[in-house]
């Protein structure tokens, strides 16, 4: 359902992406891991229609994300959602997070999750039903970010994530800046979350282990590059880039 | 800490908790609200018309019927001063209203649109801000003509700017913001981001410019006046009211100094307030 086809990106002389290829089947878990400065977050933000690639193709169901514009990319953008590193960043700080979480639905009316048919046009309860979905008790609602930890918010922003149901939910490093036995937690949740609602997930990290936890598949970026594609299961065989060695190596020590 | 909570609730309504402010912000805050009190009913129980001209009794010392005395054409000082506070703060008042009006829609759409319409409107604030404020609306009032429309035009005009650049700064800086990001991938179309996650972040900041800026468009608008080119004769305003006592500062130095010491007191206590304002809210920042 997501193919990205030659994707390359460049910010003035710095290279950041070389031709990069992948792509995901629908209800997949895809890792995709790399040290920092490797361009990670980057396919994140053109995958998401931030930011436009220099040149390649970023397919959605079918529709070349890259081409779309206004209102289009608007309408097409409810597939794809995503999840950013740092939670407390990611939530406006002057709204109660249950308006974040259904910002998305008020801005789709048209968009029905399967989870919330019963309750639609009921803002309220959609949160109710959104936090409940993530592990947040409904006593939480009204809060401000500054008001939850940082494993909450983090909570809340996947409950975001979730609210439309789309096909591509994106985490761009979702647990790196939570604690160990939260980061657990939020993983668990995160499988969970995925048979429940039958989503693709494109899950960033720079940390191998968590990656393997999670995905079927992974793969691996150095300097813009892709090198290696693999599924989960054979990370430790021996045809492995030597680059995949060394970051396993690295997690090891 | 108590105000930034009160912000995060409801950035519109600010509430001001009077027990954790500085004593020298609550006397600007008493002294403001007197001074608003008096521009509000004053008018209605001053001892006598503010126009009407007695040349029998001009330049009177202070009595029972003219508790400041008169001026040079026998007309009432205190009951001029009380009608003039309508003109100075009212004046004052529309023109910040309007100073936001166009500065914080333009800084928004500069800021976040960018692009030529951001190039084009920096390149006028640029110019703007190269001149002098106080000469450039000299200039512009001059241009105009005198009048008290063509003061608050003028006054608006150099004004502006200060509020697109800090708007537009802060936009930059936020719009990059990962809330900002999200709202965009939740769908949110232009004017939704900008007008429910981006104003927000600004009002406070804006707000502590603008309690500072009262001061500035007070004397601005005095000395205006006191050029001629504001409030015209005989229509009561504290510039224009310096500018009458002037010929007369050897013999009767009240007449410039009553107006004055008005002009100071609003200014002062402008000031105590932006000031605590700006400390309280720097709080929040951090």
């Amino acid at each position: 359902m997501l193919e990205v086809k030659n994707v390359s990106k460049s910010y003035r002389s710095n290279t950041v992406l070389t031709d990069v290829s992948f792509h995901l089947e629908q209800g997949e878990c895809l890792g995709l891991i790399g040290e920092s400065g490797s361009g990670k977050s980057t396919i994140a933000k053109l995958i998401l229609a931030l930011d436009r690639s220099d040149s390649g193709q970023i397919i959605v169901n079918n529709v070349d994300f890259s081409q779309l514009k206004g209102r289009e990319l608007r309408k097409a953008r409810r597939h794809v959602q995503v999840v950013f590193q740092d939670p407390s960043a990611s939530l406006n700080p002057k709204l109660p997070v249950w308006k974040s979480v259904i910002e998305p639905l008020e801005n789709y009316p048209e968009a029905s999750p399967s989870f919330l048919k019963e309750v639609r046009n009921e803002k309220r309860k959609m949160a109710e039903i959104l936090f409940e979905k993530a592990g947040l008790q409904s006593g939480l609602l009204d809060r401000y970010p500054h008001q939850l930890s940082g494993g909450q918010r983090q909570r809340v922003a996947i409950a975001r994530g979730i609210s439309l149901q789309p096909n591509l939910l994106i985490f761009d490093e979702p647990t790196s800046n939570l604690d160990v036995s939260i980061q657990a937690q939020i993983l668990n949740l995160l499988k969970d979350l995925k048979s429940e609602i039958n989503m693709s997930y494109l899950f960033i990290s720079h940390d191998i282990a968590t990656v393997q936890y999670i995905s079927e598949r992974i793969a691996v970026l150095k300097e813009g590059r892709l090198v290696d594609l693999f599924k989960t299961k054979d990370l430790f065989s021996a045809d492995r880039h030597p680059y995949t060695k060394e970051l396993i190596d690295a997690a090891l020590e | 800490m108590k105000i930034s909570f009160a912000l995060q609730k409801n950035p519109f309504a600010l509430q001001w908790h009077l027990k954790s402010s500085r004593p020298m912000t609550l006397w600007g805050i008493f002294l403001l609200t007197i001074i608003i009190l008096m521009t509000i009913i004053g008018p209605f129980l001053v001892p006598n018309d503010p126009l009407s001209a007695n040349m029998a009794e001009r330049l009177a010392s202070p009595s029972l019927t003219y508790p400041f005395g008169t001026d040079h054409m026998g007309r009432c000082i205190f009951s001029r001063l009380v009608n003039g506070s309508r003109a100075t703060l009212g004046i004052t008042a529309l023109v910040i209203i309007t100073v936001l009006l166009i500065g914080i829609p333009i800084g928004l759409l500069s800021g976040y649109i960018g692009g030529r319409f951001d190039s084009f409107m920096m390149r006028i604030a640029d110019g703007l801000i190269a001149l002098p404020e106080f000469i450039l609306a000299i200039a512009i009032a001059g241009f105009l003509g005198p009048s008290l429309m063509n003061l608050m035009i003028s006054v608006v005009l150099v004004k502006w700017v200060s509020y697109t650049r800090i708007v537009r700064g802060i936009v930059l800086s936020e719009r990059e913001k990962e809330y900002v990001l999200a709202a965009k991938v939740g769908g949110c179309p232009t004017w939704k981001i900008i007008a429910r996650h981006l104003l927000p972040q600004i009002i406070s900041p804006v707000f502590v410019l603008a309690a500072l800026d009262v001061g500035k468009v007070i004397l601005i608008i005095s000395s205006l006046s006191y050029l001629g080119l504001g409030a015209q004769p005989p229509a009561p305003e504290w510039g224009a009211m310096l500018n009458d006592g002037r010929a007369y500062f050897q013999t009767v130095p009240e007449l410039m100094v009553y107006p004055g010491m008005a002009i100071f007191l609003v200014v002062l206590s402008c000031n105590l307030i932006g000031e605590g304002l700006r400390d309280k809210l720097d709080v929040k920042s951090s």
